[in-house]
C-alpha cells in the first residue's frame, strides 16, 4: 500500500513494505543518501532527519509511521549548505571522517530550534546519542555554541568562509 | 618498532603471495616513470595532467591527486598542501581527488597502494614536494618557450609565471597543456623549512562543504543503474562453512533477487537493502562450526598464561637480565592484559562492485587499493589492469579497512548476478566479523637494587600475531615485531633487559587496530613503570624523567606535558592526575589525565598533550588527530571490549560494546607541539596509546587500586 508524506518539501509517494524503515526508503528506494546507516537500532544516531521538526532516528521508524507527516533530511536542511549549524560546523571545521556528521548536525538543528542557548549540559544531553569515533565531540560542542551565535546575530555566509563552491569537489564513488 | 614496522610489512610483500585469506599481492614494481606511463598513459597533456600527481585545468584550478585513503585523518588537505608548498599555486584554487589503483601510487614503506601505519605524510613528504617542484619548473619551461625567453629569466608566484624583464605573466592555467609535453626536470631543489609559506600553517580542510550537507561520497552511498543490494549469512563461528541451507523462505519474500552461495556464507540478493535483510531471516543454513567453536577468551587467555611459563622469542636484549635478577635486593612482578577490540567504524563494511566479462569496477572505502585490485581480478578472472578501483571517502578506518574481505564478496557476489552489487554489513555483522586488535597478556618482573634504582626488567608477551593473520605463514622465526612493539622498544635507561614474544596461533582473527601493538602495549608498560614508580615512592613524572636522559625526543615531550599539565601544582579536591609517555610509529607523545572517582564511575575533566612529529604540516589536522585519538584511546580504557564464548563474538551493537559519548568526553583536551624541523613523522595512530595508562595512572593515585586490565569497569573500583 502506498505511503504518501511530505519530504524536503515536496509530496512524495512510495509503495513499499510499510514495515520498512524510513532509512531505507530514503536511502534505497529514493536514493537519498546524505542520512546514514550506523547501527539499526537507534544506538548512534547516524540515521537522524527531522520529522515535523523533531529529530528522530529513521532507522527504527516504519515508513507507515510518518504517513502525512513532513520529513526534512540534510540534504534539505537548508538551500545550499547555510543553516546557522551547517556554517558554524564548516567556520569550526568540525567533521573528520564526516560518516557521522549528517546525524550530528540534524541533532544539533533540533536541539537549537526547541533551546536557542543550549548550556553545555544541554548540549551533551541532546548529543550524547550521537556517536563519533573520529572523536569530533568537543568541537561539536564548540559549533553548537557557535551556531546558536550565528542564528541569534541572523547572519548569514559571513558567518562562514566557505572556500569554495559544492560543485568543485570531486568525490570518489558516488556518482 | 615503528622503524621496523613498515619494513616487516615490506618484507612481507616481497614474500609475493599470500593465499589463506584470499590475498594475491603479485605485482612488478617498475620505475616510477614506466608506472606513470603505463598507469596514467590514457591522460593526455590536453587534460593538463602535468605529472600522476597534479591536474591543472585552464581555469587555474589545481587539482591533487591523493593516492592515500581519506578516512578522517586529513590526508585529502595535507597532501596537497605538500604540493602546493613546491607548485607555488593559488591554495584557494587547490582540490584533491583520490587516485586510481595504480603502480605510481605504491607507497615507500609498504610497496603497494594502501594507508596505514601513520606513514601517508612521512612517506609523501619528498615526492609529493618533487612533484610539485617538478610541475612547476614545467610551468615556467612552458612560459620561457612560449615568450621565447630562458628559462631562468622567469619565475613563479601565486599561480603564475612571471617575466620580470619584460613583465609579462601567464596563469598556470594558461601554460598547463603545454608544460605537461615538457621533458620533466630531474634535478629540482626543494624548499628550506625557513621558505614555507603552505607548510607548518593551520590550513582548512578541503573536504568539510561536502561533509556537511550530505553530498560526500562513502563507499555506502554509492549508487549505480541496476545496482542490487546484497546481505551476507555467515557463520557466526570463526572459520566455520556453510554445511547447507535452504533458501526457499528467503526467496519468496517479495524483492528478494536470489540467494546464492559465495566462499564467506551466502549472500541474499535483494532490490534494498532492508529487503535482502528480511531475505535473510528467512534463510535456513546449517553450519559446519569447525574447531573454533570450543574457543572462549578464556580459553585464549588460559594459552597465553601457559604460554608465558617458558622463554619466547627475544625481541631485545640489553645486558644481561637474568643474572641481574637473581641478584636484585627487590622484585616487582605484575602480570597485565588487554581484550580483543572490534574497530568499530561508523561506516560498516560494504562495497559495491560490477563484475563484467572482462573487466571489473569496483567502488570501495579500502585502506589497501593494491589488493582490492588484485582480489578483484582473481574473482572476475582478469588482469589487474582490467579492475578500476574507485576510493570513495571512508567512514573511518582504524585498520580494519586494510582487508579486502567485504571487497571480495561484493565481487563474488556480482559475479553470481551479472549486475553491479553493492554488499553492506550491519553493525552486528560488522562487530562480528572484524580483524580483531588481538587480546593480550603480559608479565613483567623488575629487579631493583637496595637504593630502588631499576638494575632489570623481565617482559614476556603473548598474543596471537597480526602479521600472521595478515600474510599466512609470514611469521617464520614466531617473532612478529607488532605484537611487542611499545614494550620492545621501552626506552628508559635501564642496564639489563630482556623482552620477549610468545606467539599464539589461534583461530580469532586479528588485525591492525588504530596504534596496532602500542595500543595494548603501551597500556602495560606505562602502568608498570608507574607501579615501580609508586613502589619506590617517588614522583612518577621525575621518576620517568630521570631514566630517558638518553631518548631526548620522549624527554622532551614528557616535560612539555608535565609542565603544561601543571604536574606537582595543587588540584580542586577529589582531582588526581596521572601521565604517560609512549612513542608509536616514530612520533613520541606524552599525555596528563586529570581524572575524579565517584562511586566506582571514572569522569576525565582534562587532557594534556604533547606531541613531538618532526616538521608540522597542518596544526589544524594534527589537533583533530590527537583529539580523536585521546578519544578512541578513552574508548579503550573505560567502555567496550569484545569477547569470545564458543567461538563466536558475545557483543554485536553500541549497546553492547559500548563506546565514549558526547558527555563523556574531557572538557578540556589539550594539544602543544613540540617545534621541530626532523622530517616529519604521522598523527593518525601515535595519540592513541598514553591515554589509558595516564588515566590508569591517575585512578591509583586518586584510589590506590592499581588497573592491570583494560576496560576498566566500576567493579575494579568498589
Amino acid at each position: 500500500m502506498p505511503t504518501n508524506f511530505i519530504l524536503n518539501g515536496k509530496p512524495q509517494t512510495v509503495d513499499v513494505n510499510p514495515d520498512m524503515p524510513l532509512l531505507w526508503v530514503i536511502r534505497d528506494h529514493l536514493n537519498m543518501t546524505g542520512t546514514k546507516f550506523g547501527c539499526g537500532m537507534a544506538l548512534c544516531g547516524a540515521c537522524t532527519v527531522h520529522i515535523d521538526g523533531e529529530a528522530i532516528r529513521s532507522c527504527i521508524t516504519p515508513v507507515s509511521a510518518i504517513a502525512g507527516k513532513r520529513v526534512t533530511t540534510i540534504e534539505a536542511l537548508s538551500a545550499n549548505g547555510t543553516h546557522p549549524v551547517q556554517l558554524a560546523w564548516i567556520e569550526i571545521d568540525v567533521p573528520q571522517c564526516g560518516y557521522c556528521q549528517s546525524g550530528q548536525i540534524m541533532a544539533a538543528a533540533s536541539l537549537l530550534t526547541k533551546t536557542p542557548h543550549p548550556t553545555d549540559e544541554q548540549i551533551d544531553d541532546a548529543m550524547a546519542g550521537n556517536i563519533c569515533r573520529c572523536g569530533t565531540y568537543d568541537r561539536i560542542r564548540t559549533a553548537i555554541r557557535r551556531a546558536a551565535e550565528i542564528k541569534a546575530e541572523g547572519s548569514k555566509a559571513e558567518g562562514a568562509q566557505l572556500r569554495f563552491d559544492e560543485e568543485n569537489v570531486t568525490v570518489g564513488g558516488a556518482e | 618498532m615503528s622503524a621496523t614496522t613498515p619494513l616487516d610489512r615490506r618484507s612481507f610483500l616481497k614474500t609475493g603471495v599470500a593465499a589463506g585469506a584470499g590475498l594475491v599481492i603479485g605485482f612488478y614494481l617498475p620505475g616510477r616513470r614506466e608506472a606513470l606511463a603505463a598507469s596514467r598513459a590514457g591522460e593526455a597533456a590536453a587534460s593538463g595532467m602535468i605529472n600522476a600527481w597534479v591536474r591543472i585545468s585552464p581555469d587555474d584550478r589545481v587539482t591533487v591527486i591523493v593516492s592515500k585513503s581519506e578516512m578522517g585523518q586529513g590526508v585529502a588537505t595535507s597532501m596537497p598542501m605538500l604540493l602546493a608548498e613546491e607548485l607555488e599555486c593559488d591554495w584557494k584554487k587547490v582540490r584533491f581527488e583520490f587516485a586510481p589503483a595504480a603502480l605510481v601510487y605504491f607507497d615507500p614503506f609498504f610497496h603497494m597502494q594502501g594507508t596505514g601505519g601513520s606513514t601517508s605524510v612521512r612517506s609523501g613528504w619528498v615526492p609529493l614536494r618533487q612533484a610539485g617542484a617538478t610541475a612547476r619548473e614545467m610551468l615556467i619551461a612552458a612560459a620561457a618557450q612560449k615568450w621565447s625567453v630562458d628559462a631562468s629569466e622567469c619565475h613563479a608566484e601565486d599561480g603564475r609565471v612571471v617575466h620580470a624583464g619584460t613583465k609579462r605573466s601567464a596563469t598556470y592555467g594558461s601554460l598547463a597543456e603545454a608544460a605537461a609535453k615538457i621533458p620533466p626536470p630531474t634535478n629540482v631543489k626543494l624548499k628550506d623549512a625557513s621558505q614555507f609559506k603552505i607548510i607548518g600553517k593551520p590550513a582548512k580542510r578541503l573536504d568539510t562543504v561536502e561533509k556537511t550537507n550530505g553530498k560526500a561520497g562513502f563507499g555506502i552511498d554509492v549508487r549505480r543503474p541496476g545496482m542490487l543490494h546484497a546481505v551476507v549469512a555467515r557463520c557466526p563461528v570463526f572459520g566455520g562453512k556453510v554445511k547447507s541451507f535452504d533458501a526457499t523462505k528467503a526467496k519468496a519474500v517479495p524483492g528478494v533477487k536470489d540467494v546464492v552461495e559465495i566462499s564467506t556464507g551466502v549472500a541474499v540478493i535483494a532490490d534494498n537493502t532492508w529487503t535482502a535483510l528480511q531475505g535473510r531471516k528467512a534463510l535456513d543454513v546449517e553450519w559446519d562450526e569447525g574447531p573454533a567453536a570450543d574457543v572462549s577468551t578464556e580459553s585464549m587467555f588460559k594459552m597465553f598464561e601457559s604460554a608465558t611459563q617458558k622463554p619466547g622469542v627475544n625481541a631485545r636484549k640489553v645486558g644481561d637480565a637474568d643474572t641481574a635478577m637473581s641478584g636484585a635486593a627487590q622484585k616487582i612482578e605484575a602480570v597485565y592484559t588487554a581484550p580483543y577490540e572490534a574497530h568499530a567504524t561508523m561506516e560498516p563494511m560494504n562495497c559495491t562492485a560490477d563484475v563484467r566479462e572482462d573487466s571489473v569496477e569496483v567502488w570501495a572505502p579500502t585502506q589497501f587499493q593494491t589488493p582490492t585490485q588484485a582480489n578483484a581480478a582473481r574473482i572476475g578472472g582478469v588482469k589487474p589492469e582490467a579492475v578500476t578501483v574507485h576510493t570513495t571517502f571512508l567512514g573511518g578506518g582504524f585498520g580494519r579497512r586494510g582487508w579486502s574481505d567485504f571487497v571480495n564478496e561484493a565481487c563474488e557476489t556480482s559475479k553470481a548476478m551479472k549486475a553491479p552489487v553493492q554488499v553492506t554489513f550491519t553493525r552486528e555483522d560488522d562487530m562480528q566479523h572484524d580483524y580483531y586488535r588481538p587480546a593480550s597478556y603480559c608479565k613483567f618482573t623488575a629487579g631493583l637494587d637496595a637504593n630502588g634504582k631499576i638494575v632489570a626488567w623481565q617482559n614476556r608477551i603473548a598474543c596471537d600475531s597480526i602479521s600472521n593473520w595478515f600474510f599466512p605463514g609470514s611469521v617464520k622465526n614466531g617473532m612478529d615485531s607488532s605484537s611487542v612493539e611499545g614494550c620492545s622498544d621501552i626506552p628508559y635507561d635501564i642496564p639489563n633487559i630482556s623482552v620477549d614474544y610468545n606467539m599464539v596461533s589461534g583461530l580469532i582473527p586479528q588485525g591492525f587496530w588504530r596504534s596496532v601493538g602500542c595500543s595494548q602495549n603501551g597500556f602495560f608498560r606505562e602502568s608498570f613503570i608507574d607501579e615501580i614508580a609508586a613502589a619506590t615512592k617517588q614522583d612518577a613524572y621525575q621518576f620517568r624523567r630521570a631514566l630517558l636522559s638518553k631518548s631526548p625526543r620522549n624527554l622532551g615531550v614528557l616535560d612539555l606535558a608535565a609542565e603544561k599539565g601543571d604536574w606537582g601544582k595543587p588540584l580542586p579536591a577529589g582531582r588526581f592526575r596521572g601521565i604517560a609517555v609512549v612513542e608509536a610509529f616514530n612520533t613520541y607523545v606524552a599525555e596528563v589525565a586529570e581524572i575524579s572517582v565517584d562511586k566506582g564511575d571514572v569522569k576525565v575533566h582534562r587532557v594534556v598533550v604533547a606531541v613531538d612529529l618532526g616538521q608540522v604540516v597542518n596544526p589544524n589536522i594534527i589537533r583533530q588527530q590527537v583529539v580523536g585519538g585521546v578519544v578512541y584511546g578513552l574508548s579503550q580504557a573505560l567502555k567496550g571490549q569484545i569477547t569470545i564464548d564458543k567461538g563466536r563474538v558475545v557483543q554485536g551493537n553500541f549497546d553492547t560494546f559500548e563506546v565514549l559519548r558526547m558527555n563523556e568526553m574531557p572538557a578540556k583536551v589539550e594539544v602543544y607541539i613540540v617545534p621541530s624541523t626532523a622530517d616529519p613523522t604521522g598523527m593518525g595512530e601515535p595519540a592513541v596509546p598514553p591515554i589509558a595508562p595516564a588515566v590508569a595512572n591517575a585512578i591509583f593515585a586518586a584510589t590506590g587500586k592499581r588497573i592491570r586490565h583494560i576496560p576498566i569497569h566500576s567493579e575494579d573500583l568498589a
